[in-house]
């Protein structure tokens, strides 16, 4: 049974980091553009697709890593430019209409250039196999560096947020629009980066779990609204919330399905016990999300509702 | 009276504004009505069913319009309603219960709960917050009918036989169903009209035009949005009853975010806050559909490039365009 | 006992106290005028009055009955009514739709869903009363977003009247209307006075000296001063910190 938390524990933390990867680019969107942006999932997909291409091109998942960055940094502009610009000064239902365009633009433009069959990622073989963890206990290698290479991302972007110049406008941003704009910043550029930052997150998480997933046209979708509960959670704006947030949905969710059932068997008999748990275990995110939110309407680091 | 230079933004609920939007809805109704005899004319039987599946939407349309046009509440969870309806259906149909009045009270009771508890949890926000809270809750309703293992989970569940109205088995026949939709949708057109233009409607669109002022004349916004909120998931319930019939099959796909948003569009392209412009909407939002449909297999693609460009091209929005079409013929 | 009853109220922003043990009635039928120099807190003193914004710590007292904690919509019903000095009507509304929908607020529910609200005499005939105390009538059917500036000014008073308060609050009611129009202004409003208790802040001091009963001085978030306007005239204190002040700026 401990074996069996800790196994699931590991489990959560690793859907954790990848939340927060998508999850920081959409606060900082949401908060100091103040744009609703249903798109971003699409862009988790992209980055899946981006990797298993060019891995099977250059035949090195690293090389398809590093190739995926660049292709990234395209997309985010692109996007960025053409339609999310001409977007900020647009009333919600605006941006809902048009970044909900993009997410059918975007499935089936994967459709007709990938196919409908999912992609598959090779493992690297370095990091592959399983490590002991404690007595009989086995975790994957590639699970621990998507941990790690997801924390080593939070940390870096603490640094940036923290303490530079472009991270002090970041923070005054997010909590002060007007502010940033009375500080003679060219809001331009300091969008499209920020839109760009958050896209290359999201293209890179994509990229990271391609090799334990199937990679398919519907893997944007359920990340998508994941993530908005994060946001949610976290407090629009927020990259310390969307990290916590991230964690405490992922580590509810995949330790709920597991022992939702079990804990549920003591109270009831096992066959009820087994629908009840199945029913309730996808909820529960969302029964949290409720909790939360009744209680701090802006979420638990938000300054506005 | 006297009109002064009317802006292209909101308008309010008034008798004079609304009779040529009446009229347009009557002459809507009447083509609608004329759609069976035309159709087994044509002796294309599989055509009723599309249309019924479109009056059914436009039921839908026209509720959503009642909170995004009047009350300004954006909500992206509104297919969960249309899920609960769709599954009234299957559900106390599998207990006996087949009467379609006896369904629709079952899902109008289930969505008023499901609207009141989600309701004033997403209320108590604003703006973005609100529109991702109603997706996340309507995402909450969609993975419970996926875990319904009992009627197909994921794969949905096939309906034996459509609902019976008044213990008699006339729905069976597909142009019986085609009118008996008709008529809900007649029915609760003119009871969304009447709540627009009562004291009710009056408070919900003042909310709309400026909450501050509301509560500084002695209004609290919440219970007025909340009331407009539940009314208009139950009416979606009910869609979702004639939905399940038109299609004899319920499955989670009615409630999955995409049909919200869809719902959204369907409302945007006919004109929010005008009843029959979701209505009409809903026609060609589905019509669209269809025909891009038999064109390509990729018509989501082109449908995602009409509504970008729409929105991009179009000076102030889609809404703002809606609004000048209607202050150009509204003059 | 004074129909309004403000009791050692205190705000800060941060380290910004807005509003410093402030203490002043409103005695039935009175008009008291509140002045002030800009950023002495009037707005901010309004706000808490009428329900916008909690203070820190005071009591306001509204026919002996403590509100301090009452939200601003069940002010409203207690009888409290305010206006706006950055107008706030409903644009897209008819002038008398914007009335009618104040006594709306105090007149029966507004869960009816049925009857239609445009032909309910009781609201459009006290609606036009309202309209008519503010000097708005002749515009009844105007969109409130055609209003001029000044027309804007009397809808929002007539919206406030419409609620029927007992007290009025009144935030610069004159703000940017010059001329005949605030001449106008201020005969309506003294052709209002013993309906209704008025606390009026204003920044025109020609009108608040011919129509207030006693004026009270604020200067950063404190009264500095309290009489009838002789009195607040002939204040040495008054002269220096405000209306010394005024008069440099007429010269």
């Amino acid at each position: 049974m401990a074996n069996l938390f800790v196994l699931q524990l590991l489990n959560g933390v690793q859907l954790g980091v990848l939340l927060f990867l998508i999850a920081a680019g959409l606060t900082l969107v949401f908060g100091i553009m103040d744009v609703v942006n249903l798109a971003h999932g699409v862009l988790y997909m992209v980055g899946a697709y981006f990797v298993a291409t060019f891995a099977a091109l250059t035949g090195s998942f690293w090389w398809g890593l590093l190739l995926m960055l660049p292709a990234a940094v395209a997309v985010g502009l692109i996007l960025e430019v053409v339609v999310i610009r001409r977007l900020y000064a647009r009333s919600h239902l605006d941006q809902v209409l048009a970044t909900f365009g993009l997410v059918m633009i975007a499935n089936e433009t994967v459709k007709i250039v990938w196919g409908v069959s999912p992609l598959s990622v090779p493992m690297p073989e370095i990091l592959s196999g399983s490590v002991p963890l404690m007595g009989p206990l086995q975790y994957p290698v590639y699970r621990i560096a998507i941990i790690i290479a997801g924390l080593a991302v939070a940390g870096g972007l603490y640094l940036v947020i923290n303490h530079t110049r472009i991270g002090m406008l970041l923070r005054a941003g997010a909590t002060n629009r007007m502010m940033v704009s009375a500080l003679g910043i060219d809001i331009g550029k300091l969008f499209a980066m920020v839109f760009t930052l958050g896209a290359v997150l999201a293209c890179f998480a994509g990229a990271l779990v391609a090799p334990i997933l199937s990679v398919d046209t519907g893997m944007g979708e359920s990340v998508l609204i994941l993530t908005f509960v994060v946001v949610v959670i976290g407090g629009i704006g927020s990259i310390k919330g969307a990290f916590l947030g991230a964690l405490l949905v992922a580590i509810v969710d995949t330790l709920g399905g597991v022992f939702g059932p079990i804990l549920l068997r003591e109270v009831l008999d096992p066959s009820a016990a087994g629908q009840a748990g199945r029913m309730l275990a996808p909820m529960l995110v969302y029964i949290l999300m409720a909790a939360i939110l009744f209680a701090r309407p802006a979420g638990l680091f938000g300054g506005r509702a | 009276m006297a009109e002064t230079t009317a802006p292209a933004a909101a308008r309010p609920a008034r008798a004079a504004a609304l009779a040529p939007r009446v009229k347009a809805a009557l002459v809507l109704f009447v083509l609608f009505a004329l759609v069976p005899p035309v159709v087994i004319a044509l002796d294309d039987p599989f055509l009723i069913l599309i249309a019924t599946r479109i009056l059914a939407y436009a039921i839908a349309a026209m509720a959503l319009d009642l909170i995004l046009g009047y009350g300004a509440m954006v909500s992206f969870g509104h297919a969960a309603y249309l899920g609960f309806g769709t599954y009234a259906v299957a559900i106390l149909s599998s207990y006996g219960v087949s009467d379609l009045l006896l369904q629709m009270l079952g899902a109008i009771l289930v969505s008023a709960l499901f609207a009141l508890v989600t309701g004033a949890i997403s209320l108590r926000t604003r703006g973005v917050y609100f529109i991702m809270i109603t997706l996340a809750f309507g995402q909450m309703a969609f993975f419970f009918f996926i875990s319904l293992s009992a009627y197909g989970g994921d794969d949905g569940y096939g309906l034996s036989q459509r609902s019976t109205l008044f213990g008699s088995r006339v729905l069976e026949n597909d142009v019986t169903l085609y009118y008996v939709t008709l008529a809900v949708l007649v029915g609760l057109f003119a009871l969304c009209h009447r709540i627009v233009g009562s004291r009710f409607g009056r408070v919900l669109t003042g909310i709309r035009e400026n909450p501050v002022r509301m509560e500084a004349i002695g209004f609290s916004p919440f219970r007025y949005q909340l009331t407009a909120f539940v009314i208009s998931g139950c009416m979606t319930s009910v869609a979702g009853v004639l939905l399940a019939n038109q299609a004899e099959f319920v499955s989670p796909a009615f409630m999955s975010w995409h049909r919200s948003g869809e719902l959204i569009v369907m409302v945007v392209l006919g004109g929010i806050g005008t009843l029959t412009g979701a209505i009409g909407g809903a026609v060609a939002a589905l019509l669209l559909e269809e025909v891009l449909g038999m064109m390509t297999e990729h018509w989501r693609l082109w449908f995602g490039v009409f509504l970008v460009l729409m929105v991009l091209f179009s000076p102030r929005g889609i809404t703002g365009l809606v609004a000048q079409l209607r202050g150009r013929d509204g003059a | 006992m004074s129909r309004l009853e403000i009791d050692h109220l205190d705000k800060s922003f941060g380290a910004l106290r807005v509003t410093e043990d402030v203490s002043l009635t409103a005695e039935p039928g009175e008009i008291h005028a509140i002045i002030g120099p800009n950023g002495a807190g009037k707005t901010t003193l309004i706000a808490q009055i009428s329900g916008q914004l909690r203070p820190d710590s005071g009591a306001i007292r509204l026919d002996g009955r403590d509100i301090t904690r009452t939200s601003m919509p069940e002010r409203v019903h207690l009888g409290l009514a305010r206006s706006f000095q950055i107008t706030q009507t409903l644009p897209g509304f008819t002038v008398l739709e914007n009335a009618a929908l104040a006594v709306q607020a105090r007149h029966g529910s507004s869960f009816r869903f049925w009857a239609p609200v445009a032909s309910e005499a009781a609201l459009n005939d006290a609606a036009m009363r309202a309209l008519d105390a503010a000097g708005l009538a002749d515009r009844a059917g105007a969109r409130a977003s055609a209003l001029s500036h000044g027309e804007h000014r009397r809808l929002e008073l007539a919206c406030a009247l419409a609620t029927e308060p007992g007290v009025l609050l009144l935030d610069e009611p004159l703000a940017g209307v010059g001329g005949e129009d605030a001449d106008a202004f201020v005969a309506a409003l003294r052709a209002m006075k013993g309906r209704f208790t008025m606390l009026l802040i204003e920044h025109d001091m020609d009108a608040v000296f011919r129509l207030a009963d006693r004026v009270s001085v604020l200067v950063y978030g404190r009264i500095i001063a309290t009489g009838t306007p002789a009195e607040i005239r002939a204040d040495a204190q008054v002269r220096a910190a405000y209306l010394g002040e005024e008069e440099e700026d007429a010269a």
